[in-house]
């Protein structure tokens, strides 16, 4: 563990990029108690204080060092709140990809066969298309909220764990270790649990983190064509299509500030996750 | 042209990595004449492939060669500017590795590549360069080679494709060849013919040859003089059949009775205990006297010095010579 | 002498895996290879109580396939395995704890992420050999009988030389208690000095235990070493099975006799040159074995009827099974 991370440390961008992750994932986190405002009160709002610039002291004495948007919300605390939203659909929609992906995957390697061929063909058929097109599908036809919405991101993920799962397991199943569990022999469930399972982590860590800022960076597509959440409470991508229709008139920080939080966010994922790929990888190992 | 080909002085190789400085090679010096054929014996870690690699510039970082000299036919070799080196390999020094694929490209024809080698070092005509390599085919045994030119490497067996690595090494007659293993990944009738066929080679065509190897057995029927590696030292050189006959080296007598051969069937063999020594913590003494029967204090304060050449055997108690 | 384990004309065949790809590819015009391997042709050989039986050949021969179909790992395509007259299999799955088997590479064989103690315990823990509370006694206990300290029990693999780790692989196939241990090239990846150590390892823990082996090398000297009786094969059959010394002293099948000769030998003195000799010609592709006497297109004996008639494996005054028509 201590060896991982000093090699880790030794990519100055990737100790960036995770730091950014740590302090975007506990500003989301601590979002209520640092966010000047709480922008889902209606109460705290002031239609006066709509679409002002940023650095502008709003009439209940905040200063609103990001600006206003269209509803007079401080778009610094917005930008928390929808982080927010948007980490736990991203994190969500991971979490549950990972465990339906994997299992399908290890399913697929482990009963080989019609139950391989039938789970795999899916699955490519699935990677074959674009996920935004099936997420929308499927958004149009559950309606909004958050389960809907993690079911369609879930739906259109699943499929790159399976991947990966069944190419990690199939790897692992061939070598001698496993065989050598089969030659004592060890139950089947201990073989897989104990023994494939652990060894097909990596990867699937790796593919992971990359997608829990793809599901972060569709749920924002979703929102932003008005098919994510309720406005009521508005992720990182329904802010950006809120102040969308004013960028023309010069007001373009209530697209483009929380436009700038959700490509941190999503870049400082992918660098950790390369770093992850490229420790991970024995090829690249010296 | 008096002197020996190839002489290498106190040549010592490290490697610098994160854990501290790996002595690959700490003090080699030896000396190769033409026709002569050196076989080099160790064990993994022992330095005898950095060796081979380090006498041709071929050590990837983080090694490097920190000290000593290489003297080919004359020339200096440490410190030589990486283009003269690389002149000098394809034309008077070559390399067979111990996997041919490390050689091969797979994507081009064996004539091709051949064809390539050829005429990147002389300026002869395709045709004469196919010829060549027809010719150096036929030399290592390959059968019908002017039409197995347009065949790809894995059309070849894996001891045809040695073959084909080694007649690569030989176009343009060498004036020495240094094998790294190059038996060790084939079948035995196979490597019986190759090593056949190197013997006959080195001694029609006067190629000085270093044979770097894990066996013993395969030295002793091939080589001249053997050198044994331990540790990254040579702790023993001399005319094959005096060493393996009367070894003075503990360690060389160690590594001749692990054999199996060495005892009746069924019998323990007569183990070196314990295990190669971690080259990034050798003890201060002797590197062999943790493992060693006749290990006494010296042995494990002072290292042995180096003696004259000829026979010698970096050894404070050496054996007695029968 | 009572016969262990047996086989019984086992042939095991690998069909090439045909894919979707492969399919559209083959309709598209493309050639697509579907012969299948026959890695092992009509085997039969019985491992007696108590002795070790070598298995030698070249690579692609057949010895480790047959080596894992009399491990109970692989299943015959046809022919019969059995430890004493029970079969080691059901259907794909290894059911006997009696056969265990030793693997050639110790670097592949224990799982990167299982402390070793683990990697001896698990076995006869998932089998009751041993409830969990004792396995840890268990554990240090082989520990120690194949030479390692007790207090390893909690490192990884890595932290491990090649020579420790067989150590390792040794204790863990020994733990199960097996009747049979079967041996696949267990010293071919570990250098001489180390070699030395797990064949005397091996020497003794055979005796101590009065375990029956199957020891599988391609290293003549390493079989001659521990092998009682020795088969040696070629193309997927056994050429010639019998006594070790008498093979060894007097081989009988040509094949046998060439690959003897093609060992080099240590050479202390005279002429190196008459060392090893080797065998002309090479291997055929198992893919398409050449008819009659799978060897006749290398030997120098090879008449008509090797070209036509496949030689059985027939026995001879002493004992010795060869297949050859002229020896």
């Amino acid at each position: 563990m201590t060896a991982f991370w000093n090699e880790y440390r030794e990519n100055w961008v990737a100790v960036i990029a995770l730091a950014v992750v740590v302090v975007v994932v506990s500003a989301a986190l601590l979002a209520p108690w640092i966010a000047p405002q709480d922008p889902y009160d209606l109460a705290n709002l002031d239609l006066m204080d709509a679409r002002r610039p940023p650095g502008f002291v709003g009439s209940n004495g905040y200063v609103h060092w990001l600006g206003t948007d269209a509803q007079g919300r401080d778009l610094f605390s917005a930008i928390l709140y929808g982080l927010r939203i948007s980490l736990q659909m991203g994190v969500a929609a991971g979490a549950v990809a990972l465990a339906i992906g994997t299992t399908l995957g290890i399913l697929a390697a482990q009963a080989g066969g019609k139950i391989e061929q039938a789970i795999m063909r899916v699955v490519d058929l699935q990677l074959s298309f674009p996920a935004i097109l099936l997420a929308l599908v499927l958004v149009a036809v559950l309606g909004q909220g958050k389960v809907p919405l993690v079911i369609a991101l879930v739906t259109a993920q699943y499929a790159y764990f399976a991947r990966t799962a069944y190419g990690a397991a199939t790897a692992e199943r061939q070598k001698d270790y496993v065989e050598a569990a089969r030659a004592t022999p060890l139950p089947g469930r201990r073989v897989v649990f104990r023994h494939i399972l652990p060894n097909c982590l990596p990867p699937l860590i790796v593919v992971g983190t990359v997608q829990v800022a793809n599901a972060i960076a569709l749920e924002a597509t979703l929102s932003f064509l008005g098919l994510g959440l309720p406005p009521t409470e508005p992720s990182l991508g329904m802010l950006i299509a809120n102040g969308f229709q004013y960028m023309m008139s010069g007001r373009t920080w209530i697209s483009v500030y929380p436009g700038i939080a959700l490509i941190i966010l999503i870049v400082a994922i992918n660098v950790v996750g390369d770093q992850l790929r490229d420790q991970f990888n024995p090829r690249l190992r010296r | 042209m008096s002197g020996p080909l190839l002489s290498v002085r106190d040549l010592r190789t490290h490697f610098l990595t994160r854990a501290g400085v790996v002595k690959a090679v700490e003090g080699v010096s030896f000396a190769l004449d033409r026709g002569e054929i050196l076989g080099l014996v160790g064990e993994s870690g022992s330095g005898k492939s950095v060796t081979g690699f380090s006498l041709i510039g071929l050590v990837d970082p983080p090694g490097h060669i920190v000290g000593g000299s290489i003297r080919f036919d004359g020339q200096e070799l440490v410190g030589l500017p990486v283009q003269e080196l690389r002149r000098l390999r394809g034309r008077r020094i070559a390399m067979v590795f111990q996997d041919p694929a490390a050689t091969l490209n797979p994507v081009l024809t064996i004539g091709t590549q051949m064809t390539l080698a050829v005429r990147a070092h002389d300026g002869v005509s395709e045709r004469a360069a196919r010829d060549l390599a027809a010719r150096t085919l036929t030399r290592v045994g390959i059968p019908e080679a002017a039409a197995r030119l347009d065949a790809y490497p894995h059309e070849f067996s894996g001891g045809m494709r040695q073959r084909v690595a080694i007649a690569t090494a030989l176009l343009h007659g060498p004036d020495l060849i240094i094998a790294d293993e190059p038996t060790t990944a084939l079948d035995v009738s196979i490597q019986a013919q190759i090593l056949a066929e190197m013997r006959a080679l080195a001694k029609e065509s006067g190629t000085a040859l270093i044979w770097i190897s894990h066996d013993l057995a395969t030295v002793s029927s091939l080589a001249d003089r053997v050198l044994v590696m331990y540790a990254g030292r040579i702790v023993e050189s001399g005319p094959v059949g005096a060493v393996l006959r009367a070894p003075l080296h503990p360690y060389t007598r160690g590594l001749l009775d692990s054999l199996p051969a060495m005892a009746a069937p069924g019998q323990r063999l007569n183990q070196i205990p314990g295990s190669t020594p971690s080259l990034l913590s050798l003890p201060p003494g002797c590197p062999f006297a943790p493992r060693c029967p006749r290990a006494t204090e010296i042995c494990r304060t002072d290292p042995p010095r180096v003696e004259p050449p000829g026979r010698l055997a970096l050894c404070h108690h050496p054996l007695e010579a029968a | 002498m009572s016969e262990v384990l047996t086989a019984a004309s086992v042939t095991r065949r690998f069909a090439p895996r045909i894919t979707l790809g492969d399919r559209i590819a083959a309709a598209l015009g493309a050639k697509v290879d579907r012969r299948p391997v026959q890695a092992v042709t009509d085997v039969s050989l019985a491992v007696r109580k108590g002795e070790t039986l070598g298995l030698v050949g070249e690579s692609g021969c057949g010895k480790s396939t047959l080596g894992r179909m009399l491990a109970g790992i692989l299943p015959p395509s046809a022919g019969e395995i059995r430890l004493h007259g029970a079969a080691p299999m059901r259907g794909r799955h290894k059911t006997t704890t009696r056969i265990q088997t030793v693997f050639q590479d110790p670097y592949a064989s224990l799982n990167p992420r299982i402390r070793i103690g683990e990697a001896i315990a698990e076995g006869p823990v998932a089998h009751g050999l041993v409830t969990r509370a004792a396995a840890p006694a268990m554990v240090a206990d082989w520990l120690r009988r194949v030479g390692l300290d007790p207090a390893y029990a909690t490192r990884f693999p890595h932290q491990f030389s090649g020579g420790q780790r067989q150590r390792v692989a040794i204790a863990r196939a020994l733990a199960m208690q097996p009747e049979v241990l079967v041996c696949d090239e267990p010293v071919a990846s570990l250098d001489v000095s180390i070699q030395a150590q797990i064949l005397n390892l091996f020497l003794d823990l055979r005796q101590e235990l009065g375990l029956t082996c199957l020891f599988i090398s391609h290293d003549l000297s390493v079989v001659r070493h521990v092998s009682d009786r020795v088969a040696v094969m070629y193309l997927g059959r056994i050429v010639e099975i019998g006594e070790a010394g008498r093979i060894y002293a007097a081989p009988r099948h040509p094949y046998t006799q060439g690959l003897l000769a093609s060992v080099p030998k240590l050479v202390l003195s005279g002429d190196p040159a008459a060392s090893f000799r080797p065998i002309p010609g090479e291997l055929p592709s198992p893919l398409s074995p050449p008819a009659g006497c799978a060897f006749h297109p290398r030997c120098a004996k090879a008449t008509d009827l090797c070209r036509q008639e496949r030689p059985p494996l027939s026995p001879r005054e002493d004992g010795t099974l060869v297949a050859c028509h002229h020896a």
